[in-house]
């Protein structure tokens, strides 16, 4: 895992007290709530219907079991008892009061984290492979170059005030496990002929009203450039984004309306330019971040058998957990879905447990996923029984990932100021309408959002469902096929949408549809790709 | 017109407003011009020489596209005065700085201490600009062949 050394720390240190000046002037009335917000904002603070929402960085979504314990103690200290892990890999508050948020920052900053640019007009906090470092398909571990990203990125002088937010994902495996060509940028770290390290950049994907997915810009920039070529599809951005509609100005749009060939154009003009001004950090540094991430010292030898035989945790193995690079261990994920609950919160009891877990079972070391779960990465599989026995006791041995009770979903109308209607309440219906059935069904990823800004993905979900207000009364309509992975999809709407009863109603009949269709190991979406719309609109219309 | 609140430079200021960028192609002794977020500060570059003061508007600080301008100038080698002008912040005068700002004339004069603050917030940084302050990732490998 990524250390600080004194100058990361000074950073965030000067932040802390930074926005404690901030703050201080906001609540002294020397600035206007119009000239504070975007202030809080980079820090990761937002106005919610009810209360502040501070939202924290978790970059390319790994922890230390010292950090988990922190997130815990913070939602036990300063919110109610509650942490929310988001699809961006962070976790946020939803009931923060201002006075407490400068110590909050304070209390991240103890354990080397912090808020920075969570939200607002600039580069997010990146994202990346939650099996980073241990799955078996990686051609390296992405986190040293999202590392790079993070340092790169951080206070960009020049990228802070960007026609809108900016979201970078770094992968480095043909499964795509991060929704990568749904990001402003995604790179993907390759390996050429001749055996050389390099970085594709896709450039002007995401979710939001305009759904796109990011065309590739550049198959192969070398490494030591990789950091120069950003800055360069940055600077074409915020030169030429729009800003004159909030709702034209994220990256997708101009790489649409230049069309991809002359974005590239000028991206490739601005990297010629920008590769004289010797900007690119040294491999040295690379290095540095590297050794880092360093394997854990694994047992050699680890026997790599599982006792199967009680079969509650056999099918939490078979659902939950992956194969890992190392024979003798397993990568496995905690659900943070449990049957009826809502997706992606956990108690701060809970994420200490999980903190006190990763230290004694996985080296110290946990990730959150854009699925909205934990992943001890790390495991040796003779601890496996015993770990999840713990999980179990817990309400955190649900096994259902990727199943349809894995539910990506916004806050929704229950806390966000954008939304149209409520999310929670949906997932946690269909949720318990389909657990009996789950198993039966198999792989089925479900996402839903609140309004048209797509923070639960409707889009790339199997089944998504995007909550709308129709004349004043919360209105569901259904999305078929969309996919976030390597084979990335959008969804296509059904028809008219139903209400809160009739959503839940229409997800199950299209499971029956999917049922009733399959042949051979298809999963939903595979069947759906097969069969088309017309079965389905003809079971939830006919 | 506002006045310059900070200047971090030691030559006299030029006394001529700054001229549009339209107006500035025809006038071939201005030394000084204005640009609007909307210019392409590379339509400067052939003239970069003759001028001692470019003020880059900020009508709103949210529109950051005067940053990108600012750094722009420096990196074609400008040396004159670059002033930034408009809705300019204390939260944004180090990041306007980095960027090769060393004149501001806001709209709404701000506190001294308060920018003084700002100024001098961060005494590192991650990204090297032209402003000559050393990334730290160039501290890191100082020592070192490949840094």
């Amino acid at each position: 895992m990524y250390k600080y050394d004194t100058y990361d720390r000074a950073m965030v240190d000067a932040r802390v007290e930074e926005f404690r000046d901030q703050v201080r002037r906001r609540l002294e009335g020397h600035i206007t709530e119009d000239q504070f917000k975007p202030l809080r904002l980079m820090n990761g603070l937002y106005l919610q219907l009810h209360a502040y929402m501070l939202r924290v960085a978790i970059p390319y979504g790994t922890l230390s079991s010292a950090q988990m314990r922190m997130l815990g103690d913070i939602a036990d200290k300063y919110d109610r008892g509650y942490g929310h892990f988001t699809t961006r890999q962070n976790i946020q508050y939803n009931w923060i009061k201002l006075e407490d948020a400068p110590d909050i920052l304070a209390d991240l900053a103890s354990v080397e984290m912090h808020a920075i640019q969570t939200s607002g007009n600039c580069i997010r906090n990146t994202t990346s492979d939650q099996y980073a470092g241990a799955a078996a398909d990686e051609v390296v571990d992405p986190r040293p170059y999202a590392e790079l990203i993070r340092q790169w990125s951080t206070f960009h002088p020049e990228f802070s005030f960007l026609p809108r937010k900016f979201k970078m994902a770094v992968i480095a495996s043909d499964i795509d496990r991060a929704a990568m060509k749904l990001h402003d940028i995604g790179i993907q770290i390759v390996r050429n002929e001749a055996g050389e390290i390099g970085a594709a950049f896709y450039v002007g994907g995401g979710m939001g009203r305009t759904p796109m997915i990011a065309p590739l810009i550049n198959g192969f920039v070398p490494i030591d450039q990789m950091i120069t070529y950003s800055e360069a599809c940055l600077r074409v951005y915020n030169r030429h984004g729009r800003r004159d509609n909030k709702y034209k100005a994220r990256i997708k749009i101009l790489v649409h309306e230049l069309g991809k060939d002359e974005y590239t154009r000028q991206v490739e003009a601005e990297f010629a330019h920008l590769l004289s001004q010797n900007i690119e950090p040294p491999l040295a540094e690379l290095e540095r971040i590297k050794a880092m991430f360093a394997d854990p010292p694994f047992e050699a030898g680890a026997p790599d058998e599982l006792d199967r035989s009680d079969p509650d945790f056999a099918l939490w193995v078979d659902n939950n957990c992956l194969a890992h690079k190392q024979p003798g261990y397993i990568a496995a994920t905690i659900s943070l879905k449990p049957v009826g609950g809502i997706p992606g919160d956990a108690t701060g009891e809970q994420i200490r447990l999980m903190g006190d877990l990763a230290q004694q079972y996985s080296f110290d070391e946990l990730r959150v996923t854009h699925a909205q779960n934990i992943v001890l990465p790390h495991v040796k599989k003779a601890d496996l029984y015993a770990l999840w026995q713990v999980l179990d006791a817990n309400g955190l041995g649900t096994a259902n990932l990727d199943l349809v009770g894995d539910i990506i979903a916004c806050p929704g109308l229950d806390y966000c100021s954008l939304a149209n209607a409520r999310s929670i309440p949906v997932a946690q219906k269909i949720s318990q309408r389909l657990a009996g059935k789950s198993q039966e069904i198999g792989e089925l990823k479900l996402k839903i959002s609140g309004c048209i800004n797509a923070c639960g993905h409707h889009h790339a979900g199997h089944i998504g469902i995007l909550g709308v207000d129709r004349k004043g009364v919360e209105n569901y309509q259904l999305l078929l096929g969309g996919s976030e992975a390597a084979d990335t999809s959008l969804g296509t709407i059904t028809g008219p949408g139903f209400d809160e009863d009739g959503i839940v109603e229409a997800v199950e009949k299209a499971t029956q549809v999917y049922l009733s269709n399959k042949e051979g190991q298809e999963r939903f979406l595979d069947t759906y790709r097969r069969i088309g719309m017309a079965p389905f609109k003809e079971a939830l219309y006919g | 017109m506002a006045e310059v609140q900070f200047r971090f430079r030691d030559d006299e200021p030029v006394a001529d407003p700054g001229v549009t960028v339209d107006a500035f192609g025809e006038q071939t002794n201005a030394a000084a011009v204005r640009l609007e977020p909307g210019d392409d500060a590379r339509d400067l570059i052939p003239h970069l020489a003759r001028l001692q003061l470019i003020e880059v508007n900020f009508p709103v600080f949210g529109d950051g596209r005067g940053y990108s301008a600012a750094r722009i100038l420096r990196e074609s080698g400008y040396q004159g005065e670059l002033r930034a002008v408009g809705d300019v912040l204390v939260d944004q005068l180090a990041y306007l700085r980095r960027c090769g700002f060393d004149a501001f004339a806001p709209e709404v004069p701000l506190d001294p201490a308060d920018a003084a603050n700002a100024f001098g917030r961060y005494a590192e940084v991650y990204q090297p600009t032209t402003d000559g302050r050393a990334p730290i990732w160039a501290k890191r490998h100082s020592g070192n062949n490949n840094g």
